[in-house]
């Protein structure tokens, strides 16, 4: 009993020392995702699944999708530490007239976890571009 | 082992579950909002917002958490603009013992959780060894109460802070005498607990440790405090979750219990389990649990099963 109590607990930490590691700002997710183009496919998927996704669709009544596209595509590139350029507004000032809460937030999360499936990306990969992007949410939650 | 009563709370909880849960995918907006209903996920109190298994499953004492372990998340999927209900049943087979327990728990705002469990611990053939009558059952009643003090296991992946949640169980058995009888001070007690709880997402893997206040025998089912020691013990919970997919989540978990009765040494428990999250409304976890030594019984291993659902 002592001894699997002892295994158990053992397995707790070495689990929690190896999640322990500082994630690297590296651009090894950037390959991971497809670079540039494999991020071009999430984002049409994504985008799909956003305009079609009656709880936040009205959000996106008045933008101009290619733009936002385009945006989007850099944006990611640049969260994975991928070669680009992002000049699009911050995310604050983005999202600071839309009044969007919690669940709008999490809404999207799950339309661009769906874009990824469709674009292939495993979901290990997904879930380590999803921790960078997480932050983001005192951001874009203003409601 | 599997009486009438607990068939039947069996199937009015995937009565409950099933309608809202069979039909939806995971993730998957709703393609007819109804914008007057309180269920409607784009302005209703039961919006449904978190994400998927972010509530957790609920444990044997209704809180949620994993198994046997509390978590300092919030059960349910109410966004801190909403609220949730969940309900439960468990049921683990034991060699010598089976216990159950229907529960249901409700969450205030990703802020508060309220839950109530009723257990049942049937000794079934042992209750006739020990001169009590085959089948002698003890019943508790649990009612639980969690707040969340502060960051959230979720959102914060760019810190070290986990969640923060602090709670209290109200546990009343209903076997007084017998409890005296074999060394217990008291049929009812108070546990009081802190969780801290922390989603690794860049490595699909959640982490809990928990530490409570208890004297709690058998987690209440044989009283609280004993002839050996009748004071607050200091015990440590702890979990790890590897998450497989969105829907699917393998773990194991590890609970220390003080030993305060001279009739028998209680043990830690521990389990290994699975978690499959059909969706927000209907999740099944099964787990392969080992409780120890239960008074005249020794290595008390089985199978743990327990289906939520929920709005």
């Amino acid at each position: 009993m002592k001894i699997q109590l002892a295994f158990t607990t053992a397995l707790v930490v070495v689990l929690a020392c190896f999640v322990a590691r500082p994630s690297m700002a590296d651009d090894s997710l950037y390959g991971d995702l497809g670079q540039k183009d494999g991020i071009a496919k999430i984002v049409d998927a994504a985008t799909t699944n956003f305009l079609a996704d009656t709880r936040i669709s009205a959000t996106f009544s008045d933008t101009n999708i290619s733009r936002f596209k385009g945006l989007l595509v850099s944006q990611l590139c640049v969260v994975a530490g991928g070669p680009c350029e992002y000049k699009g507004q911050s995310m604050h000032d983005a999202h600071k007239g839309l009044h969007l809460t919690n669940a709008d937030f999490n809404a999207l999360v799950e339309d661009l976890q769906r874009g990824m499936d469709t674009a292939g990306v495993p979901f290990r990969v997904q879930n380590r571009l999803l921790a960078r992007l997480a932050p983001m949410h005192q951001d874009v939650v203003t409601r | 082992m599997l009486n009438h009563k607990t068939a039947i709370a069996c199937v009015a909880l995937l009565c409950m579950a099933w309608p809202a849960g069979a039909m939806a995918d995971d993730g998957a907006p709703p393609s007819n909002a109804n914008n007057n209903s309180l269920f409607d996920s784009a302005s209703g109190m039961f919006d449904e917002g978190k994400l998927l298994a972010t509530g957790g499953v609920s444990t044997v004492e209704g809180s949620g958490g994993g198994g046997i372990t509390t978590w300092a998340l919030i059960s349910g999927y109410g966004t801190r603009d909403g609220v949730g209900l969940n309900a439960h049943f468990t049921y683990i087979d034991l060699p010598d013992y089976a216990f159950w327990s229907p529960g249901v728990a409700i969450d205030l705002y990703d802020r508060v959780e309220l839950s109530y469990a009723y257990q049942t611990f049937d000794t079934e053939h042992v209750g006739a060894e020990l001169g009590l009558g085959d089948g002698y059952s003890f019943h508790q009643n649990v009612w639980g109460a969690k707040v969340k003090l502060f960051g959230d296991a979720v959102y914060d992946q760019d810190s070290w802070l986990p969640q923060v949640a602090v709670g209290a169980q109200y546990k009343q058995n209903d076997r007084s005498s017998l409890i005296h009888a074999i060394g217990g001070k008291s049929a009812d007690g108070i546990d009081y607990y802190v969780a801290a709880t922390k989603l690794f997402l860049a490595e699909s893997v959640l982490v809990d440790a928990t530490l409570r206040e208890t004297k709690a025998n058998q987690f209440g089912i044989l009283g609280f405090g004993g002839n050996l020691n009748d004071s607050y013990s200091t015990e440590f919970e702890g979990s790890a979750a590897y998450l497989f997919s969105r829907n699917f989540a393998v773990g194991a978990e590890v609970r220390t219990k003080p030993s305060n009765l001279g009739i028998a040494q209680e043990d830690d428990a521990w389990d290994v389990f699975a978690a499959y999250f059909l969706n927000k409304n209907l999740s099944l976890t099964v787990a392969y649990a080992d409780l120890g030594n239960i008074v005249i019984k020794d290595h008390q291993q089985g199978v743990y099963l327990s289906l939520q659902g929920g709005i």
